[in-house]
């Protein structure tokens, strides 16, 4: 249902960071104030993760001392990076993360494009009425199922595999819709027009459609790679396997096991910040842009 | 979208469109397969992972399933109505409509009040940006490892900076009154970055002429922003309080790795009791029967803001 709500696409063309905008001419005592708040805003939101950075630069000893202190005693060092890149299990959660949000990604995209496709363009009966069901499924919270999912991998002997942790989150009804939008928009005559010259479906689809909805596409990818990486619940409920955990499940069990380490637990949880606002720096303009795009589809 | 207008590479003749066949009985037929077939993976993994256990669970609720297998019969309404007699459960849901109602007033005034001042458009724009969505990329788990060093009682730096001002530590997430409030700065903190972006696109779609006009009629930045920033991003609040409530009744994981829903239950939402009965207690039926009363509440919001969204619009 939140589906509907979606923007019309000239809204988030202009969501991007937009040079147009220039900076007011005069200076006037409210902008100054504007941009103190602004700037008392950020500091308030950057904190956490200078604190963090901070923390992890130090040694086990300063980080536990009080009173709290910018600047350790014994000087900044990286020991608790290599203590957890050397030691722990992060480089193998990175690659699951890796390997199995990718297979996500693609999976989801494909299925839900080709499905989009299949309900924006072609006339097959009961098209109508499974369009509708797969609108309402929206509604559905993943916690709800994850009783009847975890026994399902149970029985399928899918608990602790990558399989296991992939299957059941490929299933992206509102991306359907989304995409289904979009495919809408693109003039039929394009595709007419291959059909007389006799090419089939498929060909029209890979041919015409999906490079016509490269952006809508990459929107969508980006949308779901970031929920996929960072998805907690249901790789924590399928996963019991040490080396088979994802980043974020994995990072959940260091609490307990490294207790009272912190400045390796700020150094882990940092490294495994770092892939996501790597990507985010690089693809600023098209991860707000996808999010602007697909987000209210897919909450 | 520029982009759609582009021609495409397949070369296609636009005179042949107007010679388009009739659609005849044999191509029907042909389209039912070749839909079918376009539909048939996501079908596939639509029923496998999402029907089936929809269903799976609706039966379950009403069985006494444990993990281990035993106790699988029928006992009819029986977890249903020990459902609605706990204390516990009745806890966890006033637990969660506290944390949606504490969560959600914050997440769209913070955000609007973001969006208002980035977009007046003063220097430093990409950092702005950077700064208030950034977190929104964190996975739960990193959000919670800074938070609980933040919130140490000792080594702290939130009493670090409290103590500055003279108030005396706190432990923030072992403290009952405290603990929730905890949660929900946290939250805030980690997603209004979302509600930012949607406020920003809003905004930057109000038609710059309104202003120019308003100015001319000797309205204020602050007049001009009551009457016509505010009442034009209606419909985008709107929108971001219905996805935030949402979004907040199905809280689980920052408050089950940051306090595990204590202190004495003090923060445990729906869904961590939901996940505690099945897989800390293994009864598996009680836990698909709050599931579903769950899944209920969460369909009776949404068909409200449906309605009532409707009734708005017309």
């Amino acid at each position: 249902m939140t589906a509907q709500l979606l923007v019309p696409s000239d809204i988030v063309e202009r969501a991007v960071p937009s040079r147009r905008r220039t900076v007011p001419t005069r200076t006037s005592a409210s902008s100054v104030v504007a941009f103190a708040i602004l700037a008392v805003l950020a500091l308030g939101w950057l904190l956490p993760f200078v604190w963090a950075v901070v923390t992890s630069l130090k040694t086990e000893t300063d980080a536990g001392s009080t009173p709290v202190s910018w600047f350790p005693e014994s000087g900044f060092t990286i020991v608790a990076y290599l203590k957890v890149l050397g030691e722990g299990n992060l480089l193998t959660w990175t690659a699951n993360s890796l390997f199995t949000t990718v297979a996500i990604t693609v999976i989801t995209v494909v299925v839900s494009a080709l499905a989009a496709y299949a309900f924006s363009r072609i006339d097959f009966s009961g098209r109508r009425w499974i369009f509708v069901l797969v609108i309402a499924s929206i509604i559905i919270p993943p916690q709800v199922l994850i009783i009847p999912l975890f026994y399902q991998m149970l029985a399928l002997n899918l608990v602790d595999t990558y399989w296991g942790i992939i299957l059941p989150q490929v299933i992206a009804p509102a991306m359907v819709f989304v995409l289904k939008k979009f495919f809408d928009q693109i003039p039929i005559e394009l595709e007419d027009a291959a059909r007389m010259d006799g090419a089939s479906r498929l060909r029209i689809f890979w041919l015409i459609v999906v490079p016509l909805s490269r952006p809508i596409l990459a929107a969508v990818s980006i949308f779901v790679f970031i929920g996929a990486w960072n998805n907690f619940l249901w790789p924590f409920i399928v996963t019991n396997n040490s080396l088979l955990m994802t980043l974020p499940v994995g990072l959940q069990t260091v609490k307990s096991a490294y207790g009272v380490q912190y400045a390796e637990n700020m150094a882990m949880a940092i490294l495994a910040a770092l892939p996501l606002i790597v990507v985010f720096l690089i693809f600023q303009r098209q991860i707000i842009k996808g999010i602007a795009t697909t987000g209210l589809g897919g909450q | 979208m520029t982009e759609v207008v582009a021609p495409p590479r397949a070369e296609v003749s636009v005179q042949t469109i107007a010679n388009a066949a009739p659609r005849m009985p044999r191509s029907r037929r042909r389209e039912n397969t070749v839909g079918w077939a376009f539909l048939a993976p996501f079908a596939v993994v639509f029923v496998l992972f999402l029907v089936t256990p929809l269903a799976w669970g609706f039966y379950l609720s009403f069985t006494g399933q444990s993990l281990t297998g035993a106790g699988g019969g029928l006992v009819g309404f029986a977890n249903y109505s020990e459902a609605l007699g706990d204390p516990d459960m009745w806890r966890s849901m006033g637990n969660t409509l506290w944390f949606t109602v504490l969560s959600t007033v914050p997440l769209v005034l913070v955000a609007l009040a973001m969006a208002v001042l980035v977009n007046l458009g003063l220097p430093g724009q990409w950092i702005w940006r950077l700064a208030f969505f950034m977190p929104y990329l964190l996975a739960s788990s990193v959000v919670s490892l800074f938070w609980v060093w933040l919130y140490n009682p000792q080594l702290g730096l939130v009493n670090a900076l409290t103590g500055l001002f003279g108030a005396t530590p706190v432990a923030w997430l072992q403290d009952t009154d405290w603990a929730m409030i905890a949660i929900v700065v946290t939250t805030v903190w980690w997603t209004v970055g979302f509600n930012f972006l949607l406020y920003l696109a809003a905004l930057q779609n109000i038609p710059e002429q309104q202003y120019e006009a308003a100015a001319l009629d000797g309205a204020g930045k602050w007049r001009q922003l009551f009457s016509i920033t505010i009442p034009q991003l209606a419909p985008t609040t709107m929108l971001i309080v219905i996805l935030q409530v949402l979004a907040s009744l199905k809280v689980f994981d920052q408050v089950y790795q940051m306090t595990g829903g204590g202190p004495g239950g003090a923060t445990r939402s729906t869904v961590e009791y939901i996940f505690e009965v099945g897989f800390t207690g293994y009864r598996f039926g009680y836990s698909s029967a709050i599931s579903y009363i769950f899944f209920a509440i969460i369909v009776i919001v949404s068909i409200a803001q449906f309605v009532f969204r409707k009734g708005a619009r017309s």
